[in-house]
C-alpha cells in the first residue's frame, strides 16, 4: 500500500507539473492583462501538433521540440496581434464569447489540417522504458523527464519574474497596469511578450505530453478546466500560487482517485464503496477548490493590492 | 453541413443528360455518421466502406440510379434526430445507413422507421432494439454490442485466467461492457475501475494494476482514450500482463498506437487478414483508395451497401414495395466480407466471432489479425424476446 501511495504521489506530481506549465501562462494573462482566455487550452493542443509534425519531419523528438517551441511562440504572438489585442478593453463576457469561438475555429482548423485521427509521437529511445521502484512497481523514464523539465521551467520562470527587469514590469503590470503605462512603459509590447510566453509554455506542455498522450483535436479542452481551477486556487496572477496549486490539484486528484475508494471500502460494503468512490473521485478537486476559496477567497497567494 | 454526393461517373453523366427527374425512379440513401470531432475517424471509415461498395457496383445499388446524401450527426442525439427526420421526410430517403454510436441509434430509429424508411446500422447494435422492442424496419449489419465483450470473457475463461482486472469509462456503454465480459467469465475480478469519460492520463489506474498483478486485464476504452491507455500501459512496463480489450485496439486507433499495441487482444466479427476472396479484394481496394487499413466499421458499411443492393434486386427495383424490400433484406443474399452471415429473428446478425491480435505487417502498417475463433454462428442473448410485428 505504501508502494502504491509513493507511485501515485509521483504520478500526481507529474500531472501537477503539467498543469503548472499551462496554468503559468494563463495566470499571467489573466492577472496582468485582465483577459479571460478560454482558448489557452488550444495553445496546448497546437504545441502538441507542432511537435508531432516537426518530429515526423525531422525524425527526431528533440529537434522537433526545438522547432515547435519558437513556432508556438510565434503562433501566440500572431494570435495576440490579430485577435486578443482587440479584446483587452472589452468586458469579460465578450472575451469569453470571442475566445470560446476561437476554440471552435482552431479545433476544426486542426482537424482540417491534420485530420480527425489521433496522431502519435514516438518516445525517443534514450527516454523510453521504465525504472523499477519497489517490488513490481515501475515508473516510466519519460514521466521523470517531464517532472524534471517542469521543475527547471518553474525555476526559470521564478528567476525571470523575481530577478529581472522584465519580471519587475510583469509584477508591476499585474498590480496596476494603467500606472505602469503612465510611467512610460510600452504596455502593448509587454502584453505581447506575456502572451507569447504563455503560448510557448502551454505549447511546451503540449509538446511534453505528445509522446505519452495521443495528439488529437480537442485535447486542450480537458486540461483547460483544471487549469482554471489551478489559477483560482493559487490566486489569479501569481506564478508561485499557480505552482503550489498545480501540484496540490495533481496530487489530490491522482491519489484521491485511487485511495478514495480504498478508504471508503473500509467504511461501507464494497459495491456501495465503488459506486460512491466513482462519483466522489472526480469531485475531489472541486471540493478542494471550494474549501480553499472558503478560507481564502482570493486564493492561496493573492496578488498584492487586489481588491 | 450537408453534402450531396452523386456517386459514380456514370451516374453523373446520366444526371447531366436527364436532369434531376431521374432520381425519382431511383433510390435515395441517407448516410448518417459521426463525421466531426475526435470520433470522426470511425464515421469516415464507414463512409469510405460504403462508397467503395457503391463504386464497385458501378455507382448503382440494385441496378437503379442511386443518390447518396451524407450527413454528420455530430454525435449529438438531438441534432441527429432532426437531421434524420429531414432525410426521410424532406429528402425522401428510402434507406438510412447509420449510425456509429449507440446513443445516436436510440435517437434516430423512431423518426426513420416511422416514416417508412429502413434503418441499416453499420456499427451500433444496442440491446434495446434486439429484444422486445425489435423493429421490422431496422437492420443491424454489425453485431449486438454485448457480443464483442462476451468474446473476451469467454477467452479469459477458457484460457484459465483466474484473477482479472476490469476498467471502463463511467457511462452506460462502459457498464454494459463489463457486464458483457462477466456474462461469460466466472473467475475472480480483483479490481474494477470506472474512469471519467474522456480521461487521457491513466497513470493512477496503471499503478493499481501494477499493485494487483492480475492474470490479465480487460478494458473497453474507445477512441483517443484507448490510444493513450495502450501507450501508457506499455511505458509503465505492464506488458507482461495480457491486455484484453474491446474497441480499444482496432484499425482506427492503430495508426496512433503503432508498436505499443502489438500483441494486444481484441474481439471482432472480422479482421483484415480474414481468409476469403471477397474480403482480401476489399482490403486491397480500400488500402489503395484511402491509404489506410480498413477496420470493422468499413467492412460493416460495405456489407450494409451489399444488403441494400440485394434487397432492391429482390424487389425487382421497386423501392416503394416495402414488404418486398424487407423480405430481401431479411434473406441477406450477399457474399458478406466476414463469411457466414444471416439475420436472426430480431434483424441482428448471426455470425462468427474471433479473438483478434494486433500485428505489424511486413509493409510497416498495423492491423488486427485473427488469433482464434471464439464463437461460431453466434446469436445475441436478446433475440428470443423479440416478437416481430408484421
Amino acid at each position: 500500500m505504501t508502494n502504491l501511495l509513493l507511485l501515485q504521489a509521483l504520478n500526481g506530481l507529474q500531472f501537477g507539473i503539467l498543469l503548472f506549465l499551462v496554468a503559468a501562462g494563463l495566470t499571467l494573462i489573466f492577472g496582468i492583462m485582465d483577459l479571460i482566455n478560454l482558448a489557452h487550452g488550444v495553445l496546448y493542443m497546437v504545441g502538441a501538433y507542432l511537435t508531432a509534425t516537426f518530429t515526423s519531419l525531422t525524425g527526431d523528438f528533440f529537434i522537433g521540440l526545438a522547432l515547435a517551441l519558437p513556432a508556438a511562440l510565434l503562433f501566440g504572438i500572431v494570435l495576440e496581434r490579430l485577435i486578443f489585442s482587440q479584446l483587452y478593453d472589452r468586458d469579460h463576457l465578450e472575451q469569453v464569447l470571442a475566445t470560446f469561438g476561437l476554440i471552435l475555429i482552431l479545433n476544426e482548423g486542426v482537424k482540417m489540417i491534420w485530420g480527425a485521427a489521433p496522431l502519435s509521437v514516438p518516445i525517443p529511445d534514450i527516454l523510453s522504458g521504465s525504472v523499477p521502484l519497489i517490488g513490481p512497481m515501475r515508473f516510466p523514464v519519460f514521466r521523470i523527464v517531464i517532472i524534471a523539465a517542469g521543475l527547471v521551467t518553474a525555476l526559470g520562470l521564478w528567476f525571470l519574474v523575481a530577478r529581472t527587469r522584465i519580471g519587475m514590469l510583469l509584477r508591476a503590470g499585474a498590480t496596476n497596469a494603467p500606472m505602469v503605462s503612465a510611467l512610460g512603459v510600452d504596455v502593448k509590447r509587454l502584453f505581447m511578450l506575456v502572451f507569447g510566453l504563455g503560448a510557448m509554455l502551454a505549447g511546451f506542455a503540449g509538446a511534453m505530453v505528445a509522446p505519452i498522450l495521443s495528439v488529437e483535436p480537442g485535447m486542450g479542452n480537458n486540461i483547460l478546466i483544471l487549469t482554471f481551477v489551478v489559477i483560482v486556487i493559487g490566486g489569479v496572477g501569481s506564478i508561485r500560487g499557480a505552482f503550489v496549486a498545480a501540484i496540490l490539484v495533481g496530487v489530490v486528484d491522482t491519489v484521491g482517485r485511487t485511495f478514495g475508494p480504498i478508504i471508503l471500502r473500509s467504511l461501507m460494503d464494497p459495491s456501495a464503496a465503488s459506486q460512491t468512490g466513482r462519483t466522489l473521485a472526480p469531485m475531489l478537486i472541486y471540493i478542494l477548490m471550494a474549501a480553499v476559496l472558503f478560507a481564502r477567497p482570493s486564493g492561496l497567494f493573492p496578488k498584492a493590492g487586489a481588491s | 453541413m450537408r453534402t450531396i454526393l452523386k456517386v459514380g461517373a456514370a451516374l453523373l453523366a446520366t444526371t447531366i443528360v436527364a436532369g434531376p427527374a431521374m432520381a425519382q425512379d431511383g433510390v435515395k440513401i441517407g448516410i448518417m455518421l459521426t463525421l466531426s470531432g475526435p470520433p470522426a475517424v470511425l464515421g469516415e471509415q464507414a463512409k469510405n466502406g460504403f462508397e467503395l461498395a457503391v463504386e464497385k457496383m458501378g455507382g448503382q445499388l440494385g441496378g437503379i440510379p442511386t443518390e447518396i446524401i451524407v450527413v454528420d450527426d455530430e454525435l449529438k442525439p438531438d441534432i441527429a434526430a432532426t437531421k434524420a427526420r429531414e432525410l426521410v421526410e424532406r429528402d425522401g430517403a428510402d434507406f438510412v445507413v447509420g449510425p456509429i454510436f449507440s446513443n445516436i441509434m436510440q435517437a434516430i430509429a423512431k423518426p426513420v422507421t416511422d416514416a417508412g424508411a429502413f434503418l441499416i446500422s453499420p456499427n451500433a447494435g444496442t440491446s434495446t432494439f434486439a429484444g422486445a422492442e425489435c423493429n421490422p424496419n431496422l437492420f443491424v449489419a454489425s453485431y449486438q454490442n454485448d457480443q464483442v465483450h462476451e468474446v473476451l470473457g469467454k477467452y479469459a475463461q477458457d484460457t484459465g485466467y483466474s484473477r482479472v482486472f476490469l476498467m471502463a469509462p463511467n457511462y452506460q456503454a462502459g457498464k454494459d461492457a463489463l457486464a458483457g465480459f462477466r456474462h461469460s467469465y466466472e473467475g475472480e475480478v480483483v479490481g474494477e475501475v470506472f474512469v471519467p469519460l474522456g480521461q487521457l492520463d491513466f497513470s493512477a489506474e496503471l499503478a493499481q494494476i501494477a499493485a494487483y498483478q492480475p492474470d490479465a486485464i480487460y478494458t473497453f476504452m474507445p477512441g483517443g482514450m484507448g490510444v493513450n491507455l495502450v501507450k501508457q500501459y506499455r511505458q509503465a512496463g505492464l506488458d507482461t500482463i495480457p491486455f484484453l480489450s474491446a474497441f480499444t485496439v482496432d484499425e482506427t486507433t492503430l495508426p496512433a498506437q503503432q508498436d505499443a499495441a502489438v500483441g494486444f487482444f481484441g474481439g471482432a466479427n472480422w479482421a483484415p487478414d480474414l481468409d476469403n476472396e471477397a474480403s482480401k479484394e476489399f482490403v486491397a481496394a480500400y488500402e489503395e483508395k484511402y491509404g489506410a487499413v480498413p477496420g470493422t466499421y468499413a467492412m460493416q458499411a460495405y456489407d450494409a451497401a451489399q444488403l441494400i443492393d440485394s434487397a432492391i434486386k429482390a424487389a425487382g427495383g421497386d423501392v416503394s414495395d416495402s414488404d418486398a424490400i424487407r423480405a430481401g433484406l431479411r434473406a441477406a443474399d450477399i457474399t458478406s466480407l466476414r463469411g457466414d452471415f444471416k439475420f436472426g429473428p430480431n434483424n441482428y446478425p448471426i455470425q462468427d466471432f474471433y479473438l483478434v491480435k494486433v500485428a505489424k505487417r511486413d509493409d510497416g502498417k498495423f492491423e488486427t489479425q485473427i488469433a482464434e475463433k471464439i464463437f461460431d454462428d453466434y446469436a445475441d442473448n436478446y433475440a428470443s424476446q423479440c416478437q416481430m410485428a408484421k
